[in-house]
């Protein structure tokens, strides 16, 4: 009689599906897991550590590159922070800003979702279709914050500047002819809200085109359907947010129950899954796309009606203008003061949460009075998902934590900190 | 003090008694203090009693409070601060147990009535050096294989202690003592409550 013993494998560090660095020690038996012990903290960086050591502004873009999928809801989640601890208001029309790059963020973090997702589980086309996407909408992020990525646009009080006029033009050069770029360049002839105006009414055919192809092709639900089914009840013991808890069948989005910013005047609805697996959870954000784009064209049609104010007019908070700094001697005081010291936010503390792409991220802050946060504790959703992943995988084909991880959306930036 | 906050309070004092320590509404928010001994019964009340209701644990992370205010302290140096929502209920609360002994800081783990407190309690051990008895693997979770120290404590140096480089001669990576010094490029200062006010000047 042979001697027969579970098998331990490395999955990752370094792993192509593994979305970053995780590494997970899987014990198998045969082709089954039975126990999944993921190691985390490749990517740790202490931001909240450095974070201390930092005044307030100074620590904005390290939001940054925390969840370097949904950079400006990281933002978002700590400016609101900051300003609920000194109780500034932010100008509606800055509000109304906000929301619409959340929900172009939330856009941007499902399409790389999807793309990656069909990748890990065998749909190689989809991330091509995805990119296309994404092109266009990390544009208007570089069209208002100069960054592709890490925009670090949202500052305590609103938001940096205000939206551009103009989009920057393809210009025809050896690989590109006169006739190519064309489509390009009239899509990027007006403001930019002409630019989203006409993303947004293109993409609800393009995500119909993404459905065509995955929805209801048999790999995809042979791959995904009852695959790390988690029940309503194992989803509150488990902490999960956002997506995977409405996919589990509870209704919760932030957005909606706890509104922030100006979400309770905009008309959207929340998909809920049903049965609680990686197909129901896929359902929900492809139908959350649809509804930030109905929620960008809202956003759009008021921010073109409603010239105003971008950013508080407090400047013990938000730096003044160039020009009034020039000019005006208070004000000169004012800019040297915030650029020297930093903002001073009183004694308190605060958790502010957004909803985030992946979940529910919130803030918790200490304040001492100083112009350092005291303490700063990120709470991340992917953190709390992944920690679910013993408990989703146990039973399942070592194919099938692919699928999982895919599912539960993971960045490292996020969970490691 | 909004309705549904009012309510919370009346709740939270209608079930937990005496064995709440402070209670505190501050920016829309209510804040709970409660003795470690009490820690594991209050928590267990909140998750179980309907008109509380908190099923879900949002958020756990421990708090070094020895440099507050740039003044020594006074009182116990570590708290296990937690963040409960109630999705029934729609309504969040902040419960924090200071821990007795600064010297071995422990607080009771809660992995068996919230079971996502697992790796937030595996993190505040990790960073802070709060111990979590009942935690059925209080491993590190952050930071390095064999890391020495807690470095979230406000007396371990941002730039560490050891850095990490790769040895040719070795040819595999080795520790060696930090190169760096830190630099603090903007002082932290908390000012008095009165600074900046006219009639002071």
């Amino acid at each position: 009689m042979p001697e027969l013993r579970n098998f331990t494998l490395n999955f990752g560090p370094q792993h192509p599906a593994a979305h970053g660095v995780l590494r997970m020690v899987l014990e198998l038996d045969g082709e089954v897991v039975i126990r999944a012990d993921p190691h985390i903290g490749l990517l740790h960086r202490a931001t909240e550590k450095l974070a201390e050591s930092k005044t307030w502004v100074q620590s904005v873009p390290y939001m940054d590159r925390l969840d370097y999928m949904s950079m400006m809801c990281n933002e978002h989640a700590y400016c609101m922070a900051i300003e609920r601890l000194l109780g500034i208001d932010v100008p509606i029309r800055a509000q109304y800003i906000r929301v619409m790059f959340d929900e172009i963020t939330r856009i941007l973090n499902h399409l790389l979702w999807v793309g990656c997702h069909g990748l890990d589980v065998g749909a190689m086309t989809m991330v091509l279709y995805a990119f296309r996407e994404r092109e266009d909408l990390v544009d208007a992020y570089e069209a208002v914050s100069g960054a592709r990525m890490h925009a670090a646009y949202y500052r305590p009080g609103g938001v940096y500047r205000d939206l551009p006029d103009r989009m920057a033009q393809y210009r025809e050069s050896q690989w590109k002819t006169a006739a190519q770029i064309k489509p390009f360049n009239d899509r990027r002839s007006g403001s930019l809200l002409d630019f989203l105006d006409d993303f947004a009414a293109r993409f609800p055919a393009l995500l119909d085109e993404y459905e065509t192809l995955l929805t209801d092709n048999r790999i995809w639900k042979q791959r995904l359907v009852n695959v790390g089914v988690v029940s309503p009840e194992r989803a509150l013991q488990r902490g999960f947010t956002g997506p995977m808890l409405r996919g589990s069948g509870i209704a919760w989005d932030l957005r909606k129950k706890q509104p922030y910013e100006v979400y309770d005047r905009l008309d959207f609805d929340i998909p809920v899954g049903v049965n609680g697996d990686s197909y129901d959870r896929y359902l929900v954000r492809m139908e959350e796309m649809r509804q930030s784009n109905r929620i960008l064209r809202q956003c759009i049609d008021w921010l073109r009606k409603n010239p105003g104010p971008v950013m508080s007019d407090n400047h013990k908070v938000a730096a003044p203008s160039r020009e009034a700094m020039k000019t005006n001697m208070e004000e000169l005081i004012h800019h040297f003061k915030l650029c020297t010291e930093g903002i001073h936010v009183p004694e308190g503390e605060v958790y502010s949460a957004v909803e985030h792409p992946k979940g529910e991220f919130g803030i918790y802050l200490v304040s001492d009075g100083a112009n350092k946060p005291y303490r700063l504790k990120i709470r991340p959703p992917g953190y709390v998902h992944l920690s679910a992943m013993n408990e989703m995988t146990s039973g399942h084909m070592i194919a099938d934590v692919v699928t999982i991880i895919g599912s539960q959306d993971v960045v490292f930036g996020e969970i490691d900190r | 003090m909004s309705a549904t906050l009012e309510a919370l309070s009346q709740n939270l004092h209608k079930h937990l008694g005496d064995r709440l320590r402070s209670l505190n509404v501050a920016l829309d928010e209510i804040t709970i203090e409660v003795d470690p001994a009490d820690y594991l019964s209050v928590m267990q009340t909140l998750r179980r009693e309907r008109e509380l209701g908190f099923e879900e644990l949002i958020d756990l992370c421990g708090v070094d409070y020895s440099a507050y205010g740039n003044v020594p302290r006074q009182g116990k140096r570590f708290a296990a601060v937690s963040h409960l929502l109630s999705i029934a209920n729609n309504w969040r609360l902040r419960v924090r147990c200071f821990c007795d002994d600064d010297a071995f800081p422990s607080v009771p783990s809660v992995t068996s009535i919230w079971n996502v407190a697992d790796w937030f309690e595996r993190e505040a051990f990790d960073l802070f050096g709060i111990v979590f008895p009942g935690h059925h693997d209080l491993r590190r979770i952050l930071t390095d294989y064999g890391f020495i120290g807690h470095p979230f404590r406000k007396d371990f140096p941002l730039s560490g202690y050891v850095e990490m480089r790769y040895d040719p001669e070795q040819q595999r990576v080795v520790y060696q003592p930090v190169t760096i010094e830190p630099r603090e490029t903007t002082p932290r200062i908390v000012r008095e409550a009165t600074y900046g006010k006219a009639e002071n000047a």
